[in-house]
């Protein structure tokens, strides 16, 4: 079976986010950018499959600048085996990145898609379950447990209230959690093997997809910040606070 | 323009996220009606039908629906979408599952944990883990919205609206197996006044719960942990609060041992009142502190049950 794990090139989880001054954007210049942490541990899961030979070809696919190839290339180290760049400047929004990957799954017929839940920039948790509706395929998100079983896949879900199992039959959507897997470090050995693995680089053009935005982005802007309050001495004092100044007990 | 919204239910009472939710769909529009999704969900059926400012309640209700598949709810509502020009649902786990779906069928790009409505086309809703606030404006036909149910007070009851039963659906290459569902006599994590939340430092499962079950039971809390301590299997994921676990903000939220990533901050930092307790006078969960105590939980926490009387 071959899986496709879509990676989105995005904004490193440990820097500190900077809303422009003209209230356009946040500030993505010399900032460190790294593959979404939720696609790593998709990419981790499908490489896992391919070394317990349940899968025979890992494809990766990214939509964004030409820099998105690095993301690629830390998924081709992971263990990925191909790559696909479909290269785009402007952001493109998940109803256009799904039909996009639609297509892409067309051509490739993937037995599964493994991706994230989240790209943790937009924080839309869209796309997954998009593409699930647009091709008709059966969906299992927020996956902290795979199953490869045959025909179908269990899996099990992180939901509120606890865990939910569900059997899915194959081709299908599973979008991951962070609790599926602990994603490796790619060794240098491999990382100078995937210098040589391929990466086809398309444009949104070839695909034929209208990836116009529906939405405008009218600004964007600082939340309210919270000021640092007061350190008390004790319980004592903090109880006799709450009560009497902040009036919450 | 009538606008729909799904919602959160427990098949006997409707959430209070639901409420929430309605209070978001009436600045789009006076023409409310509300979908309860299920099996066996005429009780929380009835209770939609309670909620003021609400015009109709639509039931429908199969095997799938009641273990909310998202293929089955979607297959419930695109019908809908003909008499709606929007349709909210609250943004759980459950909403963010089958809304996405909704939107692809419908063409339109979803608006997800939306938490301020400006008009009828243009939303607020954040980006980057919290960070940035966004205000985007939809050139779609219908909307799709997930509602960040902290930022909008709950609607009330009182209301009288029809209940209306519809026909289900199923979702043929989807079956449910089974579940794992955290029992608790406490309030719900979502809906709680008050909040105590541990972290990594508590160690270990035992000491988890032996240090925050009693401070929750003495304050009618509910409890909460970080990512670490879910990770960790101190606490269940569903305890997780954050970027990507549960949006909360209770009028008290006590944090113990968590230091406070950014990604923990985005669950929590809407919280009126916030304590923290911590050993480390640098921990950055002190810059969002209205009171923190330096110093080990292991004494702290105590001394504090002691104080509360
Ligand atoms: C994609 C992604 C998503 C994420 N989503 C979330 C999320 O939704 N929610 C979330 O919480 N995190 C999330 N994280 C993780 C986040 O970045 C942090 O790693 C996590 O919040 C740290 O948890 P912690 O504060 O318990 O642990 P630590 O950062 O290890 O902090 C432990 C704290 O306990 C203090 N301490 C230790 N011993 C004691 C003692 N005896 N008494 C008092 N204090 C003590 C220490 O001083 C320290 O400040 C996410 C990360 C990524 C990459
Ligand atoms: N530009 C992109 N290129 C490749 N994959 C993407 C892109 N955007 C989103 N995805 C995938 O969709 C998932 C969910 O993203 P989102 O719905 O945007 O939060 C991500 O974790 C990725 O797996």
């Amino acid at each position: 079976m071959k899986v496709l794990v879509p990676v989105k090139r995005v904004i490193d989880y440990n820097v500190k986010v900077r809303v422009k001054p003209d209230q356009s954007g946040v500030d993505l210049a010399n900032v460190k950018m790294s593959m979404n942490p939720f696609d790593e541990i998709a990419v981790e899961e499908a490489v896992r499959l391919k070394e317990k030979g349940l899968v025979e070809e890992i494809v990766v696919v990214s939509i964004g600048p030409s820099q998105a190839q690095e993301t690629i290339r830390t998924a081709l180290a992971m263990g990925a085996d191909r790559g696909i760049l479909i290269q785009s400047d402007a952001d493109v929004e998940p109803l256009a990145v799904a039909k996009l990957l639609k297509a892409v799954v067309a051509e490739e017929a993937p037995g599964l898609v493994l991706m994230g839940k989240q790209a943790i920039d937009g924080d839309n948790n869209a796309v997954g379950q998009m593409l699930s509706a647009l091709l008709g395929w059966p969906q299992a998100t927020f996956a902290s447990k795979l199953e490869l079983a045959g025909e179908k896949a269990n899996v099990t879900r992180e939901v509120d209230g606890g865990l939910q199992t569900l059997s899915v039959s194959l081709p299908a959507v599973v979008t991951t959690d962070l609790r599926l897997n602990e994603p490796r470090y790619a060794s240098l050995p491999n990382i100078m093997k995937a210098k040589k693995k391929p990466i086809d680089v398309k444009s949104v053009a070839d695909y034929g997809v209208d990836v116009s935005p529906r939405l405008k982005v009218v600004k964007v802007t600082e939340p309210a910040k919270r000021s640092a309050g007061v350190k008390v001495a004790d319980a004592t004092e903090l109880v006799s606070k709450l009560k009497n100044e902040a009036g919450v007990l | 323009m009538a606008v729909l919204v799904v919602a959160d239910h427990d098949n006997t009472e409707v959430r209070d996220t639901t409420n929430k939710t309605v209070t978001a769909a009436l600045a789009l529009s006076k023409d409310v009606d509300i979908l309860v999704v299920g099996q066996g969900a005429e009780a929380a059926a009835k209770a939609a039908a309670g909620i003021a400012g609400v015009r109709k309640v639509l039931l429908a209700e199969s095997a799938g629906l009641g273990k909310m598949i998202a293929e089955a709810v979607e297959a419930v509502i695109v019908p809908l979408m003909a008499n709606y020009d929007a349709v909210l649902s609250p943004a759980s786990t459950a909403g963010k599952n089958f809304a996405p779906r909704v939107a692809a069928k419908l063409d339109s790009s979803p608006l997800s944990d939306v938490m301020q409505i400006v008009d009828a086309n243009t939303f607020v809703r954040p980006i980057y883990a919290g960070n940035a606030l966004e205000t985007v404006q939809s050139s779609d036909a219908k909307k799709v919205i997930t509602v960040r149910t902290t930022a909008f007070q709950a609607a009330g009851t009182g209301g009288s609206a029809s209940i209306e039963k519809i026909s289900g659906a199923d979702a043929p290459k989807t079956a449910f197996v089974s579940e794992e569902v955290v029992k608790s006599d406490r309030p719900e994590l979502g809906a709680a006044k008050i909040v105590v939340s541990g972290g990594r430092a508590m160690g270990s499962s035992e000491e988890f719960h032996k240090v925050l079950e009693p401070l929750a039971d003495k304050l009618g809390a509910a409890i909460g942990a970080s990512r670490a301590a879910v990770d960790a299997g101190y606490a269940p994921n569903d305890y997780q609060v954050g970027q990507t676990g549960k949006v909360v903000a209770p009028a008290l939220y006590i944090a113990i041992g968590i230091s406070g990533a950014i990604q923990h901050l985005a669950g929590m930092k809407d919280s009126k009142v916030i304590v923290a307790i911590n050993k480390d006078a640098d921990a950055p969960i002190f810059q969002v502190a209205d009171y923190g105590i330096v110093g080990d939980y292991k004494t702290v926490v105590p001394e504090l049950m002691t104080a509360l009387g």
